[in-house]
């Protein structure tokens, strides 16, 4: 068990890499009920999240979800979260853990007086379903429902006495479900899913997967320095649909300047493991660090991503890792490290 | 499980097993287990001297990187090549195929400096501890 964000989390169960292999090949689950859940309510909810996503939040249907940013004046990201409207005035945000009580203050301090907060950190438990097999495994234990799930897409179902919110979402880069449940039943959900041959998976797993998925991770990748464009997710920022949000005018100027730098995946040439913090260098001059890094289990190399000017940024350039003194040549390569094969 | 009574250890970990004036080196169960998957290790070329606790190479896992210290000092006569391909023996088979390095003695007497296994268990148990 390790600290993190407040919490104690597993490393790992049976270890690293079989538990990535049982994400890649079968299923296996996550208890990340770390994750903070704040559900958004009211007549004012939409309009009020709005105001604050970069993401048009507003033109989700009920059953729809998205991923967006919360930023400051500045463009800078104070948090990456998951919208998912669940009625028409009805939201909930799934936020970062390290980051759950600064995203609280900020929708409290700027949602109008029509959109209330129900904070359901505490009261709920959160167990992500990722692998090939995730979904048909949850439909044959839980509920048939969640196999008509769209990508992306959110259900509130009776389960038990209570009610199972269920949405096609994940950080592996595999199909997969995020559940959520009354706290009090989290134990018998999760036994529920480990009978029927979820592997349980840890934090080192979930790391290996979402570098390979090339997602990035607040608190390594992202911070409030950092602006969606140069994630290159600018999937998630809405600036034609006519609302304003807080830091609109800032990425404007950044979509129309083009960003100062990009987050580019790096795949080491040579054995050796690039980590967080190395130096990134180009002809003998040092242009950047690695802001994740680490050893793929599905490529077999260390890959790592790290922000550099753009025109290194671009796939085929030919760069070193300083990995404790030595150089490990590196390579950027196209986004994602690792997709699933189609179905 | 208590560790093999036929080699000596290093407060890092090590052990190395002494015949003549050879001596095979490698890393302990616990350090293994500490670990967890080891996805590679960097070897000295043979020929290279090592001295006694100073590092001669690095493994790194899935979860991070560490130094391997040298339990003896002397001159690297063999590697094992074969954890180029297969790092995943250090876990599998960490007193036997998992081996690292063999080294020609430069002074025999440097063993003595080193603990058995029953102190090498007992200085585990503290630290599994602690």
């Amino acid at each position: 068990m390790v600290p993190f964000a407040g919490w104690e989390m597993p490393l790992q169960y049976s270890g690293i890499i079989e538990e990535h292999r049982a994400v890649r090949q079968s299923v296996g689950m996550f208890d990340v009920s770390h994750m903070g859940r704040i559900e958004v309510l009211g007549r004012e909810a939409a309009s009020g999240l709005r105001r604050l996503c970069t993401y048009a939040v507003d033109r989700l249907a009920p059953g729809q979800g998205h991923y967006s940013f919360l930023c400051n004046e500045a463009g800078g990201i104070l948090d990456d979260i998951y919208v998912f409207r669940l009625a028409s005035e009805r939201f909930l945000l799934v936020v970062n853990a390290a980051n759950a009580d600064k995203v609280r203050a900020w929708l409290e301090a700027h949602l109008p007086a029509g959109a209330q907060l129900a904070d359901r950190h505490r009261s709920t438990a959160m167990v992500a379903v990722q692998g090939p097999r995730a979904v048909s495994t949850c439909a044959a234990v839980l509920s048939a429902e969640l196999a008509r799930l769209p990508r992306r897409g959110c259900a509130e179902l009776p389960w038990g006495e209570g009610v199972l919110f269920a949405s096609r979402t994940g950080y592996t880069g595999e199909d997969g479900l995020e559940l959520v449940v009354e706290a009090g039943t989290g134990t018998a959900l999760w036994r529920r899913l480990l009978d029927a041959g979820a592997a349980p998976c840890g934090l080192g797993a979930r790391d290996t997967l979402r570098l390979e998925a090339a997602l990035p991770l607040y608190g390594q990748d992202i911070d409030e320095g950092v602006n969606p464009f140069e994630l290159g997710l600018a999937f998630a920022v809405s600036l034609d649909d006519g609302a304003d949000f807080v830091g609109r005018r800032a990425l404007l100027q950044v979509r129309q300047e083009g960003p100062r730098r990009l987050l580019a995946c790096l795949r080491a040439r040579e054995r050796g493991i690039m980590r967080a913090g190395y130096p990134i260098y180009h002809d003998g001059e040092e242009v950047g660090h690695v802001t994740s890094g680490g050893y793929s289990p599905t490529l077999g190399v260390s890959i790592g991503l790290g922000f550099l000017p753009p025109p290194l940024a671009k796939v085929g350039t030919a760069l070193t890792v300083g990995v404790r003194g030595r150089p490990l040549p590196v390579e950027v390569v196209p986004r994602p490290f690792y997709r699933p094969p189609r179905p | 499980m208590p560790s093999p009574k036929d080699r000596r250890y290093t407060r890092e970990h090590e052990w190395v097993l002494v015949e003549d004036d050879v001596g095979t080196v490698g890393i302990t169960d616990y350090a293994q287990d500490q670990l967890g998957d080891i996805v590679y290790v960097k070897l000295p070329s043979v020929g290279t001297p090592v001295r006694q606790m100073e590092p001669f190479g690095e493994i790194e896992s899935v979860k991070a990187v560490s130094d391997l210290f040298a339990p003896v000092s002397g001159e690297v006569l063999e590697v094992n090549a074969e954890l180029e391909e297969r790092p995943e023996l250090v876990n599998l088979d960490p007193y036997g195929r998992g081996w690292m390095i063999r080294v020609r003695l430069s002074d025999p007497s440097e063993v003595e400096r080193l603990m058995t296994a029953e102190e090498y268990d007992a200085y585990v148990a503290q630290e599994a501890q602690a």
